[in-house]
């Protein structure tokens, strides 16, 4: 079951925001219904699924309505229409209470520009959401020390938010929102107020943390890098609707329109794509096997070197096609002829990566996992078609020989 | 003069409702009024306990306290000089008149200022009654207040919050809708309430403007105390009126540089608790 269920959420601002929802069934766009009756469509129908432990990445330009939808699901904007489930409950119509129960104990908000308060200390901050709460002083201090040591920020409690920089703030805005212990955190736009480098490093340490602490995180951003590097799936938002969701290798190489077509079509590939999504099945002759063996398995695939593996398909080296054609006439054994392998890849390695291997290996590129098991191979063709825009050659369906 | 419709009776319907009110609510009246007066009496008694000089270090220190070292010479010269004027137990009448009446005034101004703030509709309705309060030449609210309450120095306090009140309802207003909104939001998401908002977000981070309407409506209520001595408000305005139309230049001179004095010293001390709470 999903963490968060989001079924035809819908935002209009206006006076009569009921005849707009009509006007949306009846398929009408945000431009026609604010020419019609001047309301604008914040969130036009939108439905996604967000699944426990994941990154849910809403990414849009702004205005596309992704920081009014971030809103609705925790109701700090009340919906027009449209229906919100966390677990079993639909926080579209849930009493006041319920809301407050539910904002306080399971979902945390983390802001773009850190909303901290001034007047407070780091460690009072961090505290913020566990003395609405009314815990007593002494566990809302221990939480709030242990989830500010968890962002790196044990040595500074009792400095005021003005003291520190701006990617040390956000981290006080994230100590806070882990203070609580949510299931969800709702993150808005959070790094887009840092400069680029410290933003780098608040993504990777965001993925670190959530190795551990292992929550439910949907991610606003406006940036495409941002949300390719974080995302485990991804939400296009344009003009209110989501025009796509998927991973970030579907966004990329299965655009849903020209929209998103044209959205994506800056991105560096090779600064996303690995080896793993392009790796083909690799043909392979065991060690035991004779020259004869390799020579066949080389010609029926049309190349002229072939890996040669061990027990549970470990790499062991490679052979050629003249060395083969020798050690048959000389009745050598495969492990006579047998050749080191120039450099090997894993199967995260980014494309990025891959070009100076590539070119100094000369043979396609082995992709090993653990125990130098042998997973696949990378032909120089896969990479170009890859880098293309071909989806053709993702995950495995392989490529031409080079 | 041509009309169009005859004269509305407007002066006739506003001196029915006054008797209205003065029949009815004579036992309110006489409550506000004895209260009132008990409160001044005490508090006057509390300031003359002792020498004036005692007083005057006391006052000085506070100021040093809050505003730093030069206010706290400034007011120790200043109050000596009040003093060797011969203007001192005025001072302290008027002194008390200004502290009763701008205590009343943020005590009723601050929770409307964070009602306003808090709901448009109230906004709506209480702004232009602001104006009103604020606009009306300030002897108007004598008439009606000596009607009530008889001469003496309670019609003078009462005028003086009513003319007072508007700035702290203003400021306190406009500083609780100036914070932050995602702070706001921040707290709302975290599951405040809205008393927990405007206590633990909303009114801390206002108090530089509250502070600064404060301040404003000691301002109003110092120019006020000349003006409540035409309905009986002892103190320095008195000792001014009375200059003024025996046509004493020195007295009224001295009587002016005392009042000038007090409002610098309250100015500061108060623009010094506008700075330490920002």
């Amino acid at each position: 079951m999903p963490e968060i269920k989001v079924d035809k959420l819908t935002k209009v601002f206006g006076r009569r925001p009921s005849q707009a929802v009509e006007l949306l069934d009846e398929g009408k766009t945000k431009d026609e219904i604010l020419e019609e009756t001047g309301m604008t469509v914040g969130v036009n129908q939108a439905s996604f699924e967000v699944y426990a432990g994941e990154v849910f990445v809403i990414m849009g330009l702004s205005g596309s309505g992704k920081s009014t939808l971030v809103r609705l699901l925790n109701r700090i904007i009340e919906p027009t229409a449209g229906d919100v489930w966390v677990g079993s409950e639909n926080v579209a119509d849930m009493s006041k209470e319920n809301l407050r129960e539910l904002r306080r104990k399971k979902m945390s908000m983390v802001f773009q520009n850190f909303a901290l308060l001034p007047h407070k200390t780091i460690m009072e901050n961090a505290e913020f959401g566990l003395e609405i709460q009314g815990i007593d002083k002494q566990e809302r201090q221990e939480k709030a020390q242990e989830s500010l040591e968890l962002v790196g920020l044990g040595g500074y409690l009792t400095k005021y938010p003005h003291e520190l920089s701006g990617g040390m703030q956000q981290r006080v805005g994230l100590a806070r929102a882990l203070a609580n212990d949510p299931d969800i955190l709702l993150m808005d736009e959070a790094f887009s107020a840092l400069d680029p480098l410290i933003r780098k490093d608040m993504q990777n340490e965001l993925m670190e943390l959530q190795e551990d602490v292992n929550k439910t995180i949907v991610f606003i951003t406006h940036d495409l890098d941002e949300a390719l590097k974080i995302g485990d799936r991804i939400a296009l938002m344009k003009d209110g609707s989501i025009v796509q969701v998927g991973t970030a290798e579907e966004i990329l190489m299965q655009p849903a329109d020209d929209y998103v077509r044209r959205f994506v079509e800056d991105v560096n590939l090779s600064k996303v794509l690995t080896a793993g999504h392009i790796m083909k099945r690799p043909e392979t002759v065991h060690i035991d096997r004779g020259p004869n063996v390799a020579l066949r398995e080389m010609r029926r695939n049309g190349v002229s070197t072939v890996y040669v593996t061990g027990k549970g398909q470990k790499l062991l080296g490679y052979v050629t096609a003249d060395d083969a054609n020798e050690a048959s006439k000389q009745e050598k054994s495969l492990q006579d002829i047998l050749q080191e392998v120039p450099g090997v890849i894993t199967a995260d390695t980014l494309l990025d990566e891959l070009f100076e291997p590539m070119n100094e290996s000369g043979i396609p590129l082995a992709v090993i996992g653990e125990d130098d098991r042998l997973l696949g191979i990378v032909v120089r063709g896969a990479v170009i078609a890859a880098l293309s825009g071909d989806d053709g050659v993702l995950n495995g369906n392989g490529g031409e020989e080079n | 003069m041509d009309r169009l419709f005859p004269k509305m009776p407007l002066d006739e319907w506003i001196v029915w409702g006054v008797d209205f009110l003065k029949e009815n609510l004579r036992p309110f009246f006489d409550g506000v009024s004895s209260s009132l007066k008990w409160l001044t009496d005490h508090v006057i008694d509390l300031l003359s306990i002792g020498s004036p000089f005692i007083l005057i270090v006391i006052i000085a220190a506070l100021a040093w306290w809050i505003s730093g070292w030069k206010l706290g010479i400034f007011t120790l010269i200043g109050l000596g000089i009040i003093n060797n004027l011969g203007y001192w137990d005025d001072t302290i009448t008027t002194l008390t008149l200004i502290l009763v009446s701008v205590l009343i005034a943020i005590i009723i101004a601050i929770p409307i200022g964070v009602w306003m703030s808090q709901n448009q509709t109230a906004q709506t309705i209480i702004s232009p009654i602001l104006d009103f309060m604020q606009t009306m030449p300030a002897f108007v609210y004598l008439i009606p207040s000596v009607i009530f309450f008889g001469i003496s120095v309670v019609p003078g306090i009462i005028a003086t919050i009513i003319f007072s009140m508007p700035p702290a309802v203003r400021m306190t207003n406009l500083g609780i809708r100036q914070v932050d909104e995602e702070l706001i939001e921040a707290s709302n998401a975290y599951g405040a309430t809205t008393w927990q908002r405007l206590r633990k977000v909303q009114v801390p981070l206002a108090m530089p403007n509250i502070m600064a309407g404060i301040n404003q409506t000691i301002m109003l209520s110092l120019s006020m105390v000349v003006i409540a001595s035409l309905v009986g408000a002892p103190g320095l305005g008195t000792i001014v009126y009375r200059a003024v139309t025996q046509v004493k230049v020195g007295v009224g001179f001295e009587s002016g540089l005392a009042l000038v004095i007090l409002a610098m010293i309250l100015d500061r001390i108060t623009q010094g608790a506008t700075k330490k709470t920002s």
